[in-house]
């Protein structure tokens, strides 16, 4: 053990998070998981720390990613060192009725098997309050239309890496059409090669290029189609 | 204008940016990817093919496609007054259609495909392997080159071996899709997939498309004549 080593438990509430944020840039799982912990036993409320030390450090690291200063392999370590924070957290946000904003389904489409920024997205959104349903990689039409019946969400968001995959997201949105159920979700679409005017081609709500601007997205969204919904339960 | 190289000469680095000047009077240049260098210096010398120049931008470019656009744009430009036609060697790369968009505003022409991988197994064969089963990895002779440098380090398994499966947990196999018969990069390259957690599959694929691609590349540059 080195002199300079940082005794979690020793700090402040304020200098933990800092240094949480830290450990989530270096990737730093373990240390994260014990800055939860301790969190937790001083009375945090669960969705506090998720939101201040985890989710926070992560809108920092996707900052550094998308200016090009991190890599996918810092990213994917971060991502890691959240999940393991996560894992403890979960299951106390369901008890202690954490803020719901909304569900999402999410998958990557047939053909292609990038998952890393997906698991990015996922990780975020339910960061951000929302349930999230992953459905994984490489998802026929079928797999989207079956888990939008079971899990009836808000959102359906599909992810493509691949030029070759990404118009695959045309024909789910097509046969959402075909059967009636395409204005039943709002549909987000993402994924490195992607832009704007692609997903405006394909019929998608919205193109977002990063997790960070996935949440924000969503919310807005959110709160459109509760205001639609509202409006429509006034008129009737 | 640079000295014609040597097939030696063109195992360039990911950061490298070069140009192998042509035999003859060139009147038509190829804008290639980094990674495909050496094959198509090679290539051009198996073929006697002397009136063809060859430019290449760094083959990192790979990672960060969105860059990849404007990079072409501006190799295209600042050669456009020395040359009567131009041919880029890329694929889509990822650029989601960016590249093909200057492509059609230069006035230029790319090999067809989304990337090496599919222009080398040939558009057909790639889809058909491919849509049967996605989780299949694939190396080409560059890569196995560079394993160590594209993929242990590129992906930092070399400082982080732990992400291995985050990356390859959901792949089978490994399929060298090889541009020329070498035992020694053969084994290097099963050697490569049981590195990764993978199956091993060789299919030696040769030029694929490449081939025809520098075929019309160099029959323009013999049409257009010397100066
Ligand atoms: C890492 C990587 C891999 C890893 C994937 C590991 C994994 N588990 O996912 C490995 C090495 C295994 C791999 C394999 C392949 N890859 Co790859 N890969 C990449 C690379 C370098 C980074 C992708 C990544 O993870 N980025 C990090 C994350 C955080 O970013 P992101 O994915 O963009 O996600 C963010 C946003 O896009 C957005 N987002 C993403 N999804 C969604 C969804 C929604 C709903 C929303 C709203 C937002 C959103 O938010 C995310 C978080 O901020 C890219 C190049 C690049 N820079 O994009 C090539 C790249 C995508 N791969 C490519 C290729 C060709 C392949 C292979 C065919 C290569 C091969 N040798 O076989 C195989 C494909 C197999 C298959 N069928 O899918 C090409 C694609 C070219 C093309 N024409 O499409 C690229 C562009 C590289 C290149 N230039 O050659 N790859």
């Amino acid at each position: 053990m080195s002199d300079d080593e940082i005794i979690l438990s020793e700090l402040s509430d304020a200098d933990l998070v800092e240094q949480m944020h830290d450990d989530l840039y270096d990737g730093l799982k373990e240390e994260i998981e014990e800055g939860v912990n301790i969190l937790l036993e001083r009375g945090w409320a669960p969705y506090t720390i998720l939101t201040d030390a985890l989710v926070e450090g992560m809108r920092i690291v996707g900052i550094d990613f998308r200016d090009g200063i991190l890599f996918v392999p810092e990213v994917l370590k971060s991502a890691n060192a959240m999940k393991g924070g996560m894992k403890i957290l979960r299951p106390l946000l369901a008890e202690t009725g954490a803020p719901r904003a909304g569900k999402m389904v999410i998958g990557t489409v047939k053909g292609d098997i990038h998952d890393i920024g997906k698991n990015l997205v996922t990780m975020m959104m339910e960061g951000a309050g929302f349930e999230v349903i992953d459905l994984g990689i490489n998802n026929p039409v079928e797999n989207y239309l079956a888990a939008l019946e079971e899990h009836e969400p808000d959102i359906l968001g599909m992810s493509a890496l691949l030029t070759t995959t990404m118009p695959y997201m045309k024909v789910v949105i097509d046969t959402m059409k075909e059967k009636g159920i395409r204005d039943d979700y709002v549909v987000m679409v993402g994924g490195a090669p992607l832009n704007q005017e692609f997903a405006t081609a394909v019929g998608a709500d919205a193109y977002c290029s990063d997790a960070a601007v996935t949440v924000e997205t969503a919310k807005e969204l959110m709160k459109r189609r509760h205001n639609v919904t509202a409006a429509g339960a006034t008129a009737a | 204008m640079v000295e014609a190289a040597t097939p030696e000469h063109t195992d360039l680095s990911v950061d490298d940016e070069a140009a192998f000047a042509s035999a003859g009077p060139a009147r038509a240049l190829v804008i290639a990817c980094g990674a495909l260098a050496r094959e198509i210096v090679d290539f051009r010398a198996a073929n006697g093919f002397d009136h063809l120049d060859i430019t290449c931008l760094p083959a990192k470019l790979h990672n960060r496609p969105h860059l990849i656009p404007e990079a072409v744009r501006t190799k295209i430009k600042a050669n456009k007054a020395d040359y009567r036609a131009i041919f880029v060697a890329y694929g889509d790369c990822g650029t989601g259609g960016l590249l093909d968009k200057v492509i059609e505003e230069e006035g230029v022409e790319r090999i067809e495909g989304p990337h090496c991988y599919a222009f080398y197994t040939g558009q057909k064969a790639f889809a058909a392997i491919t849509d049967d089963d996605p989780t299949q990895f694939f190396l080409t002779d560059y890569m196995v080159r560079h394993f160590d440098r594209l993929i242990i380090e590129g992906l930092g398994l070399d400082r982080w071996p732990e992400l291995r499966d985050d990356y390859f947990g959901n792949y089978t196999n490994c399929v060298y899709i090889s541009q020329v018969r070498d035992e020694a990069l053969e084994a290097k390259a099963r050697e490569a997939a049981g590195r990764l957690g993978l199956g091993y599959v060789h299919r030696h694929v040769g030029y694929g498309e490449l081939a025809g691609f520098m075929e019309a590349a160099a029959t323009a540059g013999e049409e257009a004549g010397a100066p």
